[in-house]
């Protein structure tokens, strides 16, 4: 059952369920981060609409600074402006920012140490009719490998809102993962969050130990896996849902209470299996308590052009996939 | 005003001290010998580029910036961006001479558990102002920070670059040249070590830059040519740069890779290695033996 304390969207099941990007909280985030902070500036290598980031231009047109096509640059102006006490954001596409600027990143920003935030849109395949040069598959792991670097990849538009203000007050380099299509909105303002803090969204039922398992998901796909646990329990199996919103720094305490009870665990985002959220929570897990995992993820292929939805099925990314994956899961368990 | 209020505005001005065109001679000379027993002492590093420079930042440090070296985070400070980390040799010796540490520092270059970071690391030593190595990225740090001197915080504090010839040929620099020319960053100048070296061989040779004023100035930059070695061209060229309204000045400062050293001289082979022991004895007896004064490049 959802956990009463998650204050998810009460028509988070219904067919009709609210549909909005993540990137348009993205765009409100730095609104209100604007507002309590006038050191807060945005960057913006010609995508201010796609990106959302003219909410910002139009409240504070003083602080926005359009950059052109130029990612590289924008990621070492940001760390400029950093370094004179600014706040900068910096927005693009993630296949462009942090990918095509990866290096820069590295040196000038995480190296640095400098105040920087990364917001990267389009990330996943379900950016769709695009196709793979546009549909960032690999932003996460280039940005968790990075010491220094923080990151957050929210599962809905209000709580990306809530991730793009919180990482303003964040002394850190963050990067913020962001997708291009409207997905449903799970959370409400009363949902919590905290940087750092895994948030349980469906709890299992007291079912022998036997039937348990933990699914940890970041982003929309977190969606896939509410309505994956919903089935499931229809099925007499026992699933706890994670919102891992922040992939770095992992909350382990949260994934391991958790893990301790079911035994196994199922993994689930939109990205390459190979150094993401998934291989993030493996790496803890294998040094903590090793128990079989199963990985929902782009399984080592790049994407291609299609509708978002024709696209996540194809690529085994939708609830089917995760129940089949907690059935192989549940097998293997010990 | 700053964190320390109006006595922290002041001490600068007080501290300044104005050096005679011979005394700068002198000091750029001495930093010339710290730098052969720097790269000496660490068995690494780079030859040519600090030697070649040592005029340029003694005019810098000495002559030209507004910058207190017991107050390195000190607000309405100048900002030096060393884009070419790897000549940080060069910049470690004026600051230590400067007084931002001291001199026997300096021995620890290269080394496990130093401030002196084989390329220059921000958060390792006070005054760096930024971590630079990777050519091509210093110019988009120091626009960032002009832009929000001049724009969003209204400072008059100034941002220099120095950056290499060879790094004209990374795209970035140009991101950042286009940028600062269209935001008329007349508080930044470029300063280019025009040394015609990279590792490789030759910069002409490598990657054609010429013509590099008319580049700069189509990029909508006040460009300004100077002998590197000569310390009254090198403040002349500041202060036109700080005169300059509505465009960013590039100082294209003409040098000597090695400068001082006759057999490191116009050498792209020292680009990258250190002086072996003997090398460095026979260095330091030919910079001691030109006293103070060294030659331009058309001398």
């Amino acid at each position: 059952m959802v956990n009463p304390k998650a204050y998810l969207a009460p028509e988070v099941f219904a067919k009709d369920v609210k549909k909005t990007p993540t990137r348009n909280g993205y765009g409100e985030g730095l609104v209100i981060a604007g507002e309590k902070n006038p050191n807060v500036v945005v960057l913006c290598a010609d995508l201010s609409e796609s990106t959302r980031s003219e909410y910002f231009q139009k409240k504070f047109p003083e602080r926005f600074v359009e950059v052109g096509v130029a990612e590289q640059n924008m990621a070492s102006l940001a760390a400029g402006m950093a370094l004179a006490g600014k706040v900068p954001f910096i927005s693009s596409y993630a296949t462009f920012s942090p990918g095509r600027n990866n290096e820069q990143i590295r040196t000038t920003i995480a190296l640095n140490d400098v105040n920087v935030k990364i917001g990267g849109a389009h990330a996943g395949i379900s950016v769709g009719p695009d196709g793979a040069t546009h549909q960032a598959l690999e932003d996460i792991a280039l940005m968790r490998v990075m010491p220094n670097m923080r990151v957050i990849y929210p599962c809905d538009a209000i709580e990306a809102k809530k991730a793009t203000a919180a990482a303003a007050e964040i002394e850190w380099p963050v990067y913020i993962r962001l997708a291009r299509e409207a997905t449903p909105v799970i959370t409400t303002e009363k949902t919590p969050f905290k940087f750092g803090k895994a948030e349980i969204f469906w709890q299992g039922k007291d079912l022998p130990a036997q039937a348990g398992v933990t699914i940890i998901a970041s982003g929309p796909l977190l969606y896939e896996a509410l309505l994956a646990a919903s089935k499931l329990q229809k099925q007499g199996i026992s699933a706890e849902v994670i919102n891992n919103h922040t992939i770095k720094p992992l909350d382990q305490k949260t994934i391991l209470a958790s893990v301790r009870k079911t035994r196994v665990v199922v993994t689930v985002e939109e990205h390459q299996v190979a150094g993401g959220m998934g291989s993030a929570v493996v790496e803890m897990l294998a040094k903590n308590f090793p128990v079989p995992v199963e990985m929902i993820g782009v399984q080592d292929r790049y994407g291609e052009s299609g509708k978002p939805d024709e696209l996540l099925e194809a690529f085994g990314l939708t609830a089917k996939y995760i129940i089949q994956a907690v059935k192989r899961a549940l097998r293997r368990k010990r | 005003m700053g964190r320390f209020g109006i006595i922290g505005e002041l001490i600068p001005f007080m501290a300044k001290k104005q050096y005679s065109l011979q005394e700068l001679d002198k000091i750029a000379n001495e930093i010339r010998q710290d730098i052969i027993r720097m790269l000496l002492e660490a068995g690494s590093g780079h030859s040519a580029g600090p030697l070649g420079m040592a005029d340029v930042f003694t005019a810098l440090y000495f002559a030209v910036m507004n910058h207190d070296p017991k107050n390195p985070d000190w607000e309405e400070r100048d900002r030096l961006i060393l884009s070419n980390g790897h000549i940080c040799p060069v910049r470690y010796a004026a600051m230590a001479r400067a007084g931002y540490f001291p001199l026997e520092e300096l021995k620890t270059l290269r080394k496990f558990g130093s401030r002196l970071q084989g390329h220059p690391e921000r958060k390792k030593l006070p005054g760096v102002e930024t971590t630079s190595g990777p050519l091509g990225s210093g110019l988009s740090q120091a626009a960032g920070m002009a832009y929000v001197a001049k724009y969003i915080d209204k400072k008059n504090w100034r941002v220099f670059c120095a950056m290499s010839d060879g790094e004209q040929e990374a795209g970035q620099t140009w991101e950042a040249a286009m940028f600062a020319g269209k935001n008329k960053l007349n508080n930044l100048t470029g300063i280019i070590d025009r040394n015609n070296i990279q590792i490789d061989g030759y910069v002409e040779d490598i990657m054609p830059l010429e013509p590099l004023r008319a580049k700069y100035e189509a990029f909508n930059w006040n460009v300004i040519e100077i002998d590197g070695h000569n310390i009254e061209e090198i403040i002349d060229a500041c202060s036109q740069a700080k005169a300059t309204q509505e465009k960013p000045t590039c100082i294209i400062a003409h040098t000597i890779p090695g400068k001082g050293v006759s057999f490191m001289e116009n050498k792209f082979e020292w680009h990258g290695k250190p002086p072996k022991p003997e090398e460095a004895k026979t260095a330091l007896r030919e910079l001691r033996a030109i006293g103070v004064k060294i030659t331009g490049i058309r001398e």
